[in-house]
C-alpha cells in the first residue's frame, strides 16, 4: 500500500544539485577558502604569539572588572587556563577558541539583521521559522559534507558548518526580543515622530538588547560544540586530540582534551553572560 | 465657572474630526455597509467578523480647550484617540489639524505633524527605561535632530514646568508613578506641541496623587494656553477637568456637551446611567439648590412685621436685608415675639449678625460643612447681596437626584 511510486531519488538529487552549486561557485568559495583561511591562520598564529602568561593575566584581569570586581571567575580563568597549558594543549586552545571568535562573529553579523527583519515582517518570520528549525534540528555531521564539497578540509568549512548550525539562536532571539519591546513605548517612540531606524536604534534594539544577547550566548556555546566536531573534516584544534583518542580507544588523552573544551566553555559562557548582567544593573 | 470656561474657546476649532471610523478585522467594506445602516457593533461581529472599534465620531475641539472624551473600557475612546494621531490607521474619516488633513497625509508630513503639533501621553506613562529621566524628555526633540545644548536646555525647563528638576539624572524606574508621569508630561511638552493627546494619562495613579496632577494639569493648561485631548474612564475626573466632555459607547460619541449639560441633560438612558453614580456633590453648587429667600427689609420694617411673615411661612427664623438687599443678618422669631411684647420698634436691636453664608458657586461638598450644625438656613450670596437661602432639606433632595433641585438654572 505504501508502494505509491518508486523511490523519490533525494539523495542523488542533493549529490547533483551540491556538486552543481560547487562548480558553479566555485569562483566565490575558492577565493573565500585562500583568503578566509590565511586570515585565520593569521588570527590564530598571532594568538599563539603572545605569551601564555601575558593572555591568561589579561582574561584574569577581564574576568576581575566583568564580574563586578569578584574574585571567582578570575581565580577560575587562572587555573583552568594554566592547567590546558600544563598539558600542553595551549596552540590547540588558540586555534579552537580562532573558530569560536571568527564563526560566532559571523554568526551575529549575519544573525542580527536576519532578526530584525523577521521581527518586522510576520512573512519573513513566517518563510525563517521552518528554515530555522530544519538548521537546527539537522544532525550537525550533516553540515559537513557540503562545507567539504564547498571548502575541502580545515578551518574555512569548519566556520561553514558552525556558522549553519549556530546562527539560528542569535536571529530567533533577536526576532522574539524586538517584538516584545512594550507595545506602548512602540507607541510612544512612534508619536513623537521616530523614522523606523530611530525607532530601531533608539528604542528596540536597546529595549531587546537583554534577549539578543542571551540568543549571542547560545550562539557561542554552540559554535563551540561545532568546532569540535569539524574536526572531523580537518578543522584544528581541540577537537582533534578527542578525535584521535576515540579513534585509538585512548581515554586519557581524550579526557584531557575534553576538560580544555570545558574549561574554554564555562570560560567564554561566564564571559557573555556577566557582560550582559552587568549591563542590567 | 462655567461662563468663564466658554469665553476661553471661542476661537476656530484646531483639530476636526468628521466621520472618523475605524473597523477591526478583514470585511471593512461589508461592516461599513452595516454601520451605515445602523446595525450596532454586535450585530456587525456576528455578521462580519469585524470589530467596530470607532463608528463615525465627529467633533471638534477648539484652541486652548480641555476636550475628554469618556467612555467605559471597549468604548472605543483609546482608539480613538490613536486615530487621531494616526498610530491606528483610520477605515474612513478625516482628522483636520489646523486645515490640513492627517488622514490623507504621506508618512514625511505625518512625521512632521508629530513631531510639531501633536504629543501623546501614556496610560503606563510608556518611558524608555534605559534612558535616565533627561534622556526621556528630550526624546522628541532627540528624533527631530536639534541641537543637543539646545535640546538639553528645552528638556530641562519642561521638567521644572512638572516640578523634576531634581531628577533629571535618575532612571524611570527609580521614580514613583505620580513621577514617572511627570516625565511622560514633561517629554510630551519638550516639543511644545499644539495639542496634547492624553490617554488615560492618570488612571494609573492612586486617588491622591491622580487628584494631585488634575489640579496641576489644570494650573498647566492655564498658563500654556495647549489644547488637550484627556481620554478617561472616570466621569469625576472628566468633570473636574473637561471644558467639554464626548460620552462613548460602542465605539459611537453619544453626547458631547460641558459637564453641566452632561449632568442636567442626558441625552439617553446610557448618559443617564453613567452619571447617576456620579459624586454630584461635586457639581451641583448653591446656585442649583437654592430657594427664593423670605427677607424683611431692616429700613421698612420693624419686629412685628417679621413675626408675621414667620408665621406665615412657618419658619423659626428670617433673614434681614436693606433696601439694596445688601444682607444685614437675621432675626429669630422667639427674639421678635420678645421686641413685640416690650414694644421695640427697630429690627437694628434684636438683630443676629452671626449668620452663614456661601457664594453662588460654593459647590455642594463645601456647603456640607457650612450647614452641619447650623440651626437656621444658610444664605446664599453674590457680591454680598442676598441671592437666596439653602435649607437642609434642599441639600438631601439634591443628594437623593431629586429632580426639583433648580435645574433650569444651568
Amino acid at each position: 500500500m505504501l508502494k505509491l511510486m518508486s523511490q523519490i531519488p533525494i539523495a542523488d538529487y542533493t549529490d547533483t544539485f551540491t556538486k552543481k552549486i560547487t562548480n558553479a561557485f566555485s569562483f566565490l568559495f575558492d577565493p573565500i577558502k585562500e583568503h578566509f583561511g590565511n586570515m585565520m591562520d593569521f588570527t590564530s598564529s598571532s594568538l599563539s604569539a603572545i605569551p601564555p602568561v601575558v593572555v591568561i593575566i589579561i582574561v584574569a584581569i577581564l574576568a576581575f572588572f566583568l564580574s563586578g570586581k569578584k574574585f571567582g571567575l578570575a581565580v577560575f580563568s587562572i587555573v583552568g587556563l594554566w592547567l590546558i597549558h600544563n598539558q600542553e594543549l595551549w596552540d590547540k586552545l588558540m586555534d579552537t577558541f580562532t573558530l569560536v571568535l571568527i564563526s560566532s562573529l559571523l554568526s551575529v553579523i549575519i544573525g542580527v539583521p536576519i532578526g530584525i527583519w523577521m521581527s518586522k515582517s510576520s512573512i519573513v518570520e513566517a518563510i525563517c521559522k521552518p528554515i530555522l528549525d530544519f538548521m537546527q534540528t539537522m544532525p550537525a555531521f550533516v553540515y559537513l559534507i557540503p562545507a567539504v564539497a564547498f571548502f575541502g578540509i580545515g578551518m574555512v568549512p569548519g566556520v561553514f558548518a558552525s556558522l549553519i548550525f549556530a546562527t539560528p539562536p542569535t536571529v530567533r532571539f533577536t526576532n522574539l526580543g524586538i517584538r516584545q519591546v512594550s507595545k506602548e513605548l512602540v507607541e510612544a517612540s512612534e508619536a513623537f515622530g521616530s523614522t523606523g531606524a530611530q525607532k530601531l536604534f533608539k528604542v528596540e534594539l536597546p529595549m531587546a538588547r537583554q534577549t539578543i544577547m542571551a540568543g549571542i550566548n547560545q550562539t557561542v556555546m554552540l559554535s563551540l560544540s561545532m568546532v569540535v566536531i569539524a574536526s572531523m573534516i580537518g578543522a584544528p584544534g581541540l577537537g582533534r586530540d578527542v578525535l584521535s583518542a576515540l579513534q585509538r580507544a585512548s581515554v586519557g588523552s581524550g579526557f584531557v582534551a575534553g576538560i580544555g573544551i570545558v574549561i574554554l566553555a564555562i570560560i567564554i559562557d561566564r564571559f557573555t553572560q556577566t557582560a550582559n548582567n552587568k549591563n542590567k544593573d | 465657572m462655567h461662563e468663564k470656561k466658554k469665553r476661553k474657546g471661542g476661537g476656530m476649532p484646531i483639530i476636526q474630526v468628521e466621520n472618523l471610523t475605524k473597523v477591526f478585522g478583514k470585511n471593512t467594506k461589508q461592516a461599513l455597509k452595516l454601520m451605515n445602516e445602523g446595525l450596532s457593533k454586535n450585530e456587525i461581529l456576528e455578521k462580519t467578523g469585524s470589530t467596530v472599534g470607532v463608528n463615525r465620531a465627529s467633533f471638534s475641539v477648539e484652541a486652548g480647550e480641555i476636550f475628554v472624551i469618556m467612555g467605559l473600557s471597549g468604548s472605543g475612546k483609546s482608539t480613538l484617540v490613536r486615530l487621531i494621531n494616526r498610530l491606528i490607521e483610520p477605515t474612513q474619516g478625516s482628522i483636520l489639524i489646523d486645515g490640513e488633513d492627517l488622514s490623507k497625509m504621506d508618512k514625511k508630513a505625518l512625521r512632521k505633524i508629530r513631531r510639531e503639533k501633536l504629543s501623546m501621553v501614556f496610560q503606563r506613562f510608556a518611558l524608555f527605561p534605559h534612558r535616565t529621566i533627561l534622556e526621556n524628555a528630550e526624546f522628541g526633540l532627540e528624533i527631530q535632530n536639534v541641537d543637543k545644548t539646545e535640546r538639553k536646555e528645552r528638556a530641562r525647563k519642561a521638567l521644572e514646568l512638572v516640578g523634576l528638576n531634581g531628577y533629571i539624572q535618575q532612571t524611570p524606574s527609580q521614580l514613583s508613578g505620580g513621577m514617572q508621569q511627570r516625565v511622560g508630561l514633561a517629554r510630551a511638552l519638550a516639543n511644545d506641541p499644539e495639542v496634547l493627546l492624553m490617554d488615560e494619562a492618570f488612571s494609573a495613579l492612586d486617588p491622591l496623587i491622580r487628584k494631585e496632577m488634575q489640579d496641576e494639569l489644570i494650573d498647566l493648561q492655564a498658563s500654556m494656553k495647549k489644547t488637550i485631548i484627556f481620554i478617561t474612564h472616570d466621569l469625576d475626573e472628566a468633570l473636574r477637568l473637561g471644558d467639554r466632555i464626548a460620552l462613548m459607547k460602542d465605539g459611537a460619541i453619544v453626547q458631547i456637551g460641558t459637564p453641566e449639560e452632561i449632568l442636567v441633560n442626558p441625552a439617553n438612558d446610557y448618559v443617564e446611567k453613567f452619571v447617576e453614580d456620579v459624586d454630584r456633590t461635586k457639581i451641583l453648587t448653591a446656585h442649583h439648590i437654592m430657594k427664593r429667600p423670605e427677607a424683611v427689609n431692616i429700613e421698612k420694617h420693624g419686629p412685628r412685621v417679621a413675626l408675621e411673615r414667620m408665621q406665615k411661612e412657618g419658619i423659626s427664623s428670617i433673614l434681614v436685608v436693606d433696601s439694596q438687599r445688601n444682607l444685614k443678618g437675621y432675626v429669630t422669631a422667639d427674639d421678635a415675639s420678645d421686641a413685640k411684647k416690650n414694644n421695640i420698634r427697630d429690627l437694628n436691636e434684636i438683630l443676629k449678625t452671626d449668620i452663614k453664608k456661601v457664594e453662588k458657586d460654593t459647590t455642594m461638598h463645601e456647603i456640607f460643612n457650612v450647614i452641619n450644625g447650623s440651626p437656621i438656613p444658610v444664605a446664599v450670596v453674590e457680591d454680598e447681596k442676598l441671592a437666596g437661602i439653602i435649607v437642609r432639606g434642599a441639600v438631601i433632595a439634591a443628594l437623593a437626584g431629586d429632580s426639583e433641585v433648580n435645574m433650569e438654572h444651568a
